[in-house]
């Protein structure tokens, strides 16, 4: 029993920071139908500059989240300006092959700056043990579930309330139909890429935090695609959702099965999904009036 | 209030789709555009609307003129703030959102937000139908509901200029009365200009204070709808009249001839 409440609550974790990474993927996906597959490596820079601002800067952790998180829109919107914006226009698969090469430069800027040794990341969130139900667990990993319930609910409200957050939605049902209603595109796609980033540099500095930074993190990334594939490309819960069963999944085959398998249970999620329910669990189908 | 002079589109920079457009639009009349398919009816209003960079279209010569300013090949967003509203063909509502949020996606470049809700109240008060169905997402709609939405979600934007393309199309003969009369009451209560664009001559000829009527690309008749009604290429073309007992051999030849000295 205590082995399964503590696999539970990694599970949650692992589960709520993909959550948070597939948020932001789901975002440009719904908004611009670009696949993106810098996601991971979006995640990987948020890490390292939380890790650049809080240890080698020596600021405080709140101000250094607040910083990287700025940075995480900064890059969002140069990423929009100066890679996806020449591409509109360009077929969907040319600006899906932009994405990865932007992943790969991504990743050699990160190792040409911080080289390629993993570096041990002095936890800036509390982790002193906690027992919950006879279970122990680092207080950082409840901390990290707690930041990334918080930010998912902040998302489902913009979208559900807000203006800009109506329009995005608005934008990804018909692009023209939206640019006659005033809505102008290009601010809602660099907006979607700044979200993308900022989500994605908050789970990076989160996992960094319970694992320490290396170039390993933007496997962690890969790992959006199995939870997006599962919870539906285009759906919010679905991301929030789909994070929370592949986490799960995961630290369960990792504990009563065995380790190694837990990396390719997700994968084999992905492919059953694939075969079963192509849309997802939560996916739009494609709306038909008979 | 809106005017076109000698309006020139270009598509892809090759395909030459108005080849010298003019008309006027007054301010607070119902203006009607008619033409057959291919006429370049849409391409007009996309020239006037701004749609017309996403379609690799672009004005090329000529200029339109709204409220005494320029306003070709400016962005669609901009020239939605100086009031022109667009109510594209084939309804285009936003599908996966709820009838609310199309309505809010309406109003997303007014700047008085707190009248917002005064407005949706406005819509449900012209489309009663709409308020039923407030919840429910737009996809699901009837055909009907669907442009009865597109015409409110224009309307959010409080426009001084509402361009309706083929409001008709797909619609059974009774909706289509019912929203050709809540057009008139929105261009009467509301003050709203209407430039209506239509296939169907006889009904906006009913409802329109002046009208054009349009042939590849270029303005070939316009006056009056009383006029009009009167005008035998109208009756023939446009209200499927004939004059009756006439010889069909010689009538043939005229129809022709017609025709030749419209295209040219």
């Amino acid at each position: 029993m205590e082995l399964f409440i503590q696999l539970t609550l990694t599970g949650l974790t692992n589960g709520a920071i993909l959550s948070l990474a597939a948020l932001g993927f789901v975002l440009i996906y719904k908004s611009s139908d670009v696949i993106n597959f810098a996601q991971g490596e979006f995640l990987l820079v948020g890490a390292y500059i939380t890790y650049a601002l809080i240890v080698q800067f020596g600021l405080a952790w709140p101000l250094g989240m607040a910083l990287t998180l700025a940075a995480a829109v900064g890059v969002g919107v140069l990423v929009e300006r100066f890679v996806l914006r020449p591409m509109i226009g360009e077929p969907i698969i040319s600006v899906i092959m932009v994405t990865i090469g932007l992943s790969s430069l991504l990743r050699a800027i990160v190792s040409t700056i911080w080289g390629t040794l993993p570096r041990s990341f002095p936890a800036f969130i509390p982790s002193q043990p906690v027992r919950i139900l006879g279970a122990t667990v680092g207080a950082d990993r409840l901390w990290a579930i707690a930041i990334a319930v918080i930010m998912l609910g902040l998302f489902t409200v913009f979208f559900r309330r807000s203006r800009e957050g109506i329009a995005m939605r608005a934008v990804a049902d018909d692009q023209q139909a939206a640019l006659s209603m005033g809505i102008s595109v290009k601010k809602i796609f660099a907006w979607a890429w700044s979200i993308a980033a900022a989500t994605a540099a908050i789970a990076g500095a989160l996992v960094a935090n319970i694992v320490g930074v290396s170039g390993e993190l933007s496997g962690f990334g890969l790992h959006v695609f199995p939870v997006v594939i599962l919870g539906g490309l285009d759906s919010i819960p679905g991301a929030i959702i789909g994070g929370v069963i592949i986490g799960l999944l995961q630290t369960y085959t990792g504990g009563y099965i065995g380790q190694g398998l837990n990396q390719v249970i997700p994968f084999v999620v992905l492919i059953l999904i694939l075969m079963i329910r192509p849309y997802g669990l939560f996916g739009q189908e494609i709306i038909e009036r008979v | 209030m809106l005017s076109l002079n000698n309006v020139e589109v270009i598509y892809n920079d090759v395909i030459l789709v108005l080849k010298g457009m003019s008309m006027e639009v007054p301010q607070g009349k119902i203006v009607g555009l008619l033409g057959s398919n291919g006429a370049g009816k849409s391409t007009t209003l996309k020239a006037i609307s701004g749609l017309l960079k996403p379609e690799n279209g672009e004005v090329t010569d000529g200029n339109i003129q709204f409220d005494g300013q320029e306003i070709h090949n400016r962005d669609a967003a901009d020239i939605v703030r100086l009031g022109i509203m667009q109510v594209m063909e084939g309804r285009r509502v936003f599908e996966h959102l709820t009838v609310e949020e199309n309505l809010a996606a309406g109003g997303y470049t007014r700047r008085d937000s707190s009248n917002l809700g005064r407005d949706v109240e406005m819509v449900y008060d012209y489309f009663p139908r709409l308020k039923e169905r407030r919840r429910q997402t737009a996809g699901y709609l009837s055909g009907g509901e669907q442009q009865m939405l597109a015409i409110g979600r224009a309307l959010m934007a409080r426009p001084k200029l509402m361009m309706l393309d083929e409001p008709s199309l797909g619609l059974a003969p009774l909706l289509v009365r019912e929203i050709f009369n809540i057009i008139k009451r929105i261009n009467q209560e509301q003050g709203a200009t209407i430039l209506l664009v239509e296939q169907n001559a006889n009904l906006t000829l009913s409802v329109a204070d002046y009208a054009y009527i349009m042939e590849n690309g270029r303005i070939v008749l316009d006056g009056y709808p009383e006029d009009l009604r009167q005008n035998a290429d109208v009756r023939e073309f446009y209200l499927g009249l004939t004059e009756v007992g006439q010889r069909k051999s010689y009538r043939d030849v005229k129809h022709y001839k017609r025709r030749k000295r419209w295209l040219s």
